[in-house]
C-alpha cells in the first residue's frame, strides 16, 4: 500500500463517519419537525432557522448533564452497555457504498467506509451484536423493569433479524442472475441496478425502457418484509415497546445524561443505515440520472450522493410517517407478525423466487 | 515490517484479548460476566480469522456464536436468576492443581516446539497477496460446497432440522403429560 492509497483508506472512512454523523443530527431534526406538521403542532424552532440548531442543543444539553449511577447497578457491564450500542450500528454504516467510485490522480476512491466480500453477512453480524448491547443494559441496570424491557427487546430483534435475514437471501439469489455469478458486497449488488429493464421483454420495451433496474420491482414482496422488518429492528413506531416511553419502561430507564445519549444515538444511526441499505439493496443504491457531458463534471459526479441521499430520506420519511399514522402493536401481536407472517411469507417468496429463477435459467423440468 | 509488523501486532491485540476473555469465563463469579468474556474471545478469533483473510469464517463466527451466546444469557437469567453468585465450594477436590499441571505441561510443549522445532510463522497477509485470491473466499467456500459435496451438505441441514424438530417435539410431549 503506497501513500496516497493509504491516504484515500483513512479519508474515506472519515467521510463516511461525518456523513453519518451529520445525517443523524438532521434526521432528529427532521422526525420532530416533520411529526409536528402531521400533528398540526408547530415544533422546534427556537434554535437556529427552522430550529434545525435543536439536535446541537439538545446534545449538549445531555453532554453536560450528570450521568447518575444507580447504587444497585453492576458497574462494569452498565457503562459498556452504551458502548456496545454506539460501534456496531457505526459499523454497519461501513458497508454502504453511498457515491459513485471515481479515479483522481490515477487512484480509485470508492465512496464506502469498506468494500468487504462478506458485505452482507457483516451487516448481519454487527446487528446481532447489537443487541447485546440492549441486554446487558436491561441486566446491569440492577432493577427488574429494565431487565423485562431489555429481555422483550432481545426477542423482538431475534425474530425480526430472520424475516430481514430472508429477505436478504431473496435479493442475493436475484442478484445472481443479473451479472456474473453471486455476491454478497453492497457495492456490486448496487452496480448491478444500473440501467433499465427495457431488455427483459422485447414487446414492452418501449413502457419498460423509462423504468430503472432495481431489485423493488422483481422483488417487491422481499422489500416490503425487509421494511418492516428493519422498522422492527430499529425499535421504532408501530414497534417501539423496547422503550414505550409513555407506559412501558425500557432497557434505558436507569441511564441518564451522555449515557441515555450514546443510546439515543445509536438508533437513530441505526436508522439511517438501515434505511441506506434498504436504498441500495432494493433502489439502486447511487445509481440515477447523472446527465455527464450535460453538466460540469464535478456536479455529475456529486449526482449519484445525492441520489443516495434522496432515496434514503425517502425511506426514513416512510419511518416518521408510519410513527404518525399507526399506533403500536401489544406484544402477542408483535411476535405473531413477526413469527406467523413475516418469516413463513419470506420463506413462501424465497422458495417462489427461487423456482422462477431457475425456470428462467434452465427451462421446465421435464424439458430436455 | 510492513504488512508483517501491522499482522503482528493486531495478532498480540486479538489474542491477548481473547485470553483475556477465556480467563474471565473461568474466574468470574457471576454467570453473566463468563458469557461476556466468552463473547470477547470468539470475537477475537474472528479477528484472528479476519487477520489469516479468511473473511467468510470470520463473519460466520460472529453470526453464529453471538447468537449462541446470547442464549446462553437467557438461560442464565432465566434459569439461575439475576444476581446469583457461583457457590465456592468444588465438587472435584484438588481439581484446579490437576488442571494447572496439566495446562503448564501443554505450554511447555508448545513452547519447546516454537522454539527449538522447526517452526516458521508465515504470515497470511504476506504470502496471500494477491487480492482476486483473497476477495473470493465465499465463492471458494461456496464452490465446492455446492458440488462436490452437495450431498453431505444437504444430509447435515435435514439432520439439524431434524433435531431442531425433534427438539420442539419433545418438550411439548413432556409438557402434556405433566
Amino acid at each position: 500500500m503506497t501513500w496516497p492509497e493509504f491516504w484515500i483508506v483513512v479519508l474515506r472512512v472519515i467521510l463516511t463517519f461525518g456523513l453519518l454523523l451529520v445525517a443523524t443530527l438532521i434526521n432528529v431534526w427532521a422526525e420532530r419537525k416533520i411529526l409536528a406538521d402531521m400533528q398540526n403542532r408547530i415544533g422546534p424552532k427556537r434554535a437556529g432557522p427552522w430550529g434545525i440548531l435543536q439536535t446541537v442543543a439538545d446534545g449538549l444539553k445531555l453532554f453536560f448533564k450528570e450521568a447518575v449511577t444507580p447504587r444497585k447497578v453492576e458497574l462494569g457491564m452498565y457503562l459498556l452497555a452504551p458502548f456496545l450500542a454506539v460501534v456496531p450500528a457505526f459499523l454497519i454504516f461501513m458497508m454502504v457504498p453511498w457515491g459513485k467510485p471515481f479515479t483522481i490522480a490515477g487512484n480509485e476512491v470508492t465512496l464506502q467506509g469498506a468494500d468487504l466480500n462478506i458485505g452482507l453477512l457483516f451487516i448481519l453480524a454487527m446487528s446481532s451484536l447489537a443487541v447485546y448491547s440492549v441486554v446487558l443494559a436491561g441486566w446491569a441496570s440492577g432493577s427488574k423493569y429494565p431487565l423485562l424491557g431489555g429481555v422483550r427487546a432481545t426477542a423482538q430483534a431475534i425474530s425480526y433479524e430472520a424475516a430481514m435475514g430472508l429477505a436478504m437471501v431473496a435479493v442475493v439469489m436475484f442478484t445472481a442472475t443479473q451479472g456474473d455469478g453471486g455476491t454478497l458486497s453492497l457495492a456490486e449488488i448496487v452496480e448491478r441496478q444500473a440501467g433499465t429493464w427495457g431488455d427483459i421483454i422485447p414487446a414492452l420495451e418501449p413502457v419498460l425502457q423509462f423504468i430503472p433496474r432495481w431489485n423493488v420491482f422483481p422483488q417487491i414482496v422481499a422489500f416490503i418484509i425487509f421494511f418492516i422488518a428493519i422498522v422492527a429492528e430499529t425499535n421504532r413506531a408501530p414497534f417501539d415497546l423496547v422503550e414505550a416511553e409513555q407506559e412501558i419502561v425500557g432497557f434505558h430507564t436507569e441511564y441518564s445524561g451522555m449515557r441515555f445519549a450514546m443510546f439515543f444515538l445509536a438508533e437513530y444511526v441505526n436508522i439511517f443505515s438501515m434505511c441506506a441499505i434498504a436504498a441500495s439493496l432494493f433502489l439502486g443504491g447511487w445509481n440515477g440520472p447523472t446527465f455527464e457531458g450535460a453538466v460540469p463534471a464535478i456536479v455529475s459526479g456529486i449526482l449519484p450522493t445525492v441520489w443516495f441521499l434522496a432515496k434514503t430520506y425517502f425511506l426514513i420519511f416512510l419511518f416518521f410517517w408510519i410513527r404518525a399514522t399507526l399506533p403500536r402493536l401489544r406484544y402477542d401481536q408483535l411476535m405473531q407478525l413477526g413469527w406467523k407472517r413475516l418469516i413463513p411469507g419470506a420463506l413462501a417468496w424465497l422458495v417462489l423466487s427461487a423456482f422462477v429463477i431457475s425456470f428462467r435459467q434452465f427451462g421446465a423440468p421435464w424439458s430436455q | 515490517m510492513g504488512k508483517r509488523m501491522v499482522e503482528t501486532v493486531i495478532f498480540v491485540i486479538a489474542a491477548l484479548a481473547a485470553l483475556a476473555g477465556a480467563v474471565t469465563v473461568v474466574l468470574a463469579r457471576n454467570p453473566i460476566y463468563s458469557a461476556v468474556g466468552l463473547l470477547g474471545t470468539l470475537f477475537s478469533v474472528a479477528i484472528l480469522y479476519v487477520v489469516q483473510l479468511a473473511h467468510l469464517v470470520a463473519a460466520v463466527q460472529v453470526i453464529v456464536y453471538a447468537g449462541a451466546v446470547m442464549t446462553l444469557f437467557l438461560f442464565v437469567i432465566m434459569l439461575i436468576g439475576v444476581d446469583k453468585e457461583e457457590k465456592r465450594v468444588e465438587p472435584l477436590p484438588r481439581q484446579r492443581l490437576w488442571v494447572g499441571i496439566l495446562a503448564g505441561a501443554v505450554i511447555l510443549f508448545a513452547a519447546g516446539v516454537a522454539l527449538f522445532g522447526e517452526f516458521v510463522w508465515v504470515p497470511a497477509a504476506a504470502t496471500a497477496i494477491d487480492q482476486e485470491a483473497t476477495n473470493g473466499t465465499i465463492q471458494a467456500v461456496a464452490e465446492p460446497l455446492f458440488t462436490d459435496w452437495v450431498l453431505a451438505f444437504e444430509a447435515t441441514a435435514l439432520l439439524l432440522t431434524i433435531g431442531a424438530a425433534g427438539a420442539v417435539v419433545l418438550a411439548q410431549f413432556k409438557r402434556k403429560r405433566a
